[in-house]
């Protein structure tokens, strides 16, 4: 009974747009989702730096290293800020981690194929982030407040990473005849995983439902994805570069341009873990964790000695 | 020793001189001075503070939603603490 | 060798430390402790980058002969680079990347000290606008020296045994050649041997609040000056320049 008047009150909050903060009371689904979305959020910030880390040591000049140092620097930061968000919800860092490295959680489908080349490097700025950033100004939206705020910070922070993929893409478009093929090779196996990355559509996406009334999810996935489209093919052509998909056409009468057949085995194939790349994504992590834990241990143990010091003292 | 991501630590920046420090978000960290260093790294990577605070997220203690009400409304019926609240005759400067 | 051919070679050395300590520093991306640090040495080796251009785009417009910052980055072999050899070690744990850069920052934080009363106005301006930056680097190594050094015994044991590693190649931050000479002479540069008694001062208050053992490493490894490197030079100028280079004039 007390827990149906909360439910009445949230949800009222929630529709005259007041934010919901982390000591409010919230229904344990929600808090769960909220949970699951941010720490799969989280951590596909930081398993995308990566596939782009991949290429720094190789950037072509001085300037697109700073650029892509830069930006995978932002990746990073950007999972930090989520992480954060998630913990206002009472989870530590540490058991987002262990459930990264363990395979319970997921994060985006789109970082496990690999960068093999250059054009990589714009064909995700230009794509992924571009269909990311779809994404994330509807979540900025949302109802929870540290998620809506951290949303809000890195879109603002994003949008230079929109821009300096496709500079890439359009310098190599109008470079030597290599570098055009080698902008359309990147198009032609982005492109795919680019429309799949905002998710199964929508007649295959259980809880949206409630997740829209309560303001965790803005908007459907296949909407988005007509957005994302509907924007990217006109600047593919404006560098003249093709869409690899012969069934894309513009519709007149609604605005929106009608697109082929999506690969869905593809994409829940990578999701369970059978992309080119899965393996190694999870391996470099857990490496890195590894690797990172006696040095963990000791910045703690000299913060340690430190204050015995002072109570010595 | 049991393995840990390090203590979190709240992140107050001061944008320009003069303004109050405002709340930007957490980090991790093992120390005070540790904690300062990664708030600067991760907060002010596009030249956004002049100073900054960093708080043990422990040591921040929080009004509950429960108290809104306690200690919120009895404001609401406190007009005269507000200027407008006072009729001044037009043509009276200064004031 | 006239002024502009000292500067343009002591620019090198500057620039071309600073293009691959950097370029080391960038290799943690993704990689790092925790993800606080992380974001630390991708700013530090983002400094780097930027002033390894200034550098070297400098150095460029001495020479006269249209090379700008990218040609020398990218399309100069080994034996032509004069990055000291402690910049191009690999990065091993991150105690060893931890005291390689610690121990260049220092060497760096006083030089550019130095450099900043430069009378080349230009390479003066890089030294001050540069030298901030050092000053943070140095101090955000400094307090991994101290918490490594005397954090718990495995850190401790990693951090003695990298120094000891990289002592071998300390030495030679404080050559000093023709090109030194002419240039000290000429107030463009400062004298090494009195960023030498800075640095050793420094390095002993820190290894000594960091619990550590000045090594005894006698043996000194030079060679940077005449661009006599170290095998590891090759594979990261190789991985560096390969794009670059595989694509003649092309433009990025």
């Amino acid at each position: 009974m007390e827990d149906a008047k909360k439910l009445e009150a949230f949800e009222a909050k929630i529709n005259s747009g007041v934010k919901i903060e982390p000591k409010d009371w919230m229904p344990e689904a929600y808090r769960k989702q909220l949970v699951r979305m941010m720490s799969q959020h989280a951590h596909s910030e930081i398993v995308g730096m990566l596939p782009e880390g991949n290429w720094i040591t190789r950037a072509p000049n001085l300037r697109r290293k700073a650029i892509l140092l830069a930006k995978v620097q932002d990746e990073g930061g950007h999972g930090l800020y989520l992480y954060s968000a998630a913990e206002t919800l009472g989870v530590d860092r540490t058991e987002l981690l262990e459930q990264l490295h363990t395979g319970k959680a997921k994060y985006s489908s789109i970082f496990n194929y690999p960068t093999l080349t250059w054009a990589d490097i714009g064909a995700i700025g230009w794509l992924v982030d571009g269909a990311a950033i779809m994404n994330q100004t509807a979540l900025a939206r949302g109802s929870y407040g540290p998620y809506s705020r951290a949303m809000v910070r890195i879109c603002k922070e994003e949008s230079f990473h929109n821009r300096q993929g496709y500079e890439i893409m359009m310098q190599l478009a109008q470079g030597t005849p290599e570098q055009k093929a080698m902008a359309q090779d990147a198009l032609n196996r982005w492109w795919w995983p680019a429309v799949m990355m905002l998710g199964p559509s929508d007649d295959n996406s259980p809880n949206s439902e409630q997740l829209m009334r309560w303001k965790v999810k803005m908007e459907s996935n296949d909407a988005i994805r007509e957005r994302f489209i509907d924007r990217t093919v006109p600047q593919a052509e404006f560098i003249g570069l093709t869409v690899p998909d012969k069934d894309l056409k513009f519709d007149e009468e609604t605005g929106h341009y009608t697109h082929g057949k999506i690969n869905w085995d593809e994409f829940f194939d990578v999701i369970k873990g059978n992309g080119p790349c899965n393996a190694k994504r999870l391996k470099d992590r857990i490496d890195a964790d590894k690797n990172g834990k006696w040095v963990r241990e000791a910045a703690v143990a000299y913060a340690a000695k430190r204050v015995k010091e002072k109570e010595i003292a | 020793m049991t393995d840990t991501q390090w203590p979190v630590w709240e992140v107050f920046v001061q944008a320009n001189p003069g303004i109050p420090h405002k709340h930007a978000g957490s980090v991790h960290a093992p120390d005070a001075e540790m904690a300062l260093q990664n708030a600067r790294d991760v907060y002010s990577r596009r030249s956004e503070g002049m100073n900054i605070w960093v708080v043990p997220a422990n040591a921040i203690t929080a009004s509950s939603p429960e108290d809104q009400g306690s200690f919120f409304e009895p404001s609401n019926d406190k007009p005269y603490r507000h200027p407008t609240f006072y009729k001044i005759p037009e043509g009276v400067k200064y004031l | 060798m006239n002024l502009q051919q000292a500067k343009f070679e002591y620019l090198l050395r500057l620039g071309d430390s600073s293009l691959i300590i950097g370029h080391r520093l960038s290799e943690w991306c993704g990689h790092g402790p925790i993800l606080e640090e992380d974001l630390a040495m991708i700013n530090i080796a983002l400094d780097f980058v930027g002033n390894t251009s200034e550098l070297l785009k400098y150095a460029g417009q001495l020479e006269d002969k249209g090379r700008d910052e990218d040609e020398l980055a990218y399309m100069r072999d080994e034996r032509e680079f004069r990055n000291l050899l402690i910049t191009e070690q690999p990065n091993g744990d991150f105690a060893f990347t931890i005291a390689r850069q610690f121990l260049f920052d220092t060497y760096m934080f006083f030089l550019y000290e130095g450099l900043k009363a430069s009378k080349d106005e230009t390479i003066a301006a890089i030294a001050a606008k540069s030298h901030k930056e050092i000053t943070y680097h140095l101090r955000h190594t400094s307090e991994w020296m101290y918490r490594l050094g005397d954090g718990t015994a495995e850190s401790h044991d990693r951090l003695q045994s990298a120094v000891n590693d990289l002592w071998m190649f300390t030495a030679e931050l404080f050559d000093m050649d023709e090109v030194d000479a002419l240039l000290i002479k000429e107030g463009v540069a400062p004298d090494l041997n009195n960023i030498k008694t800075e640095w050793e001062t420094r390095v002993n208050e820190v290894f000594a609040k960091a619990t550590l053992q000045l090594p005894t490493t006698t043996f000194k490894q030079k060679g940077s000056r005449e661009g006599k490197h170290t095998e590891h030079l090759g594979f990261l100028l190789a991985e560096m320049q390969y794009l670059h280079r595989a694509y003649p004039g092309a433009k990025w």
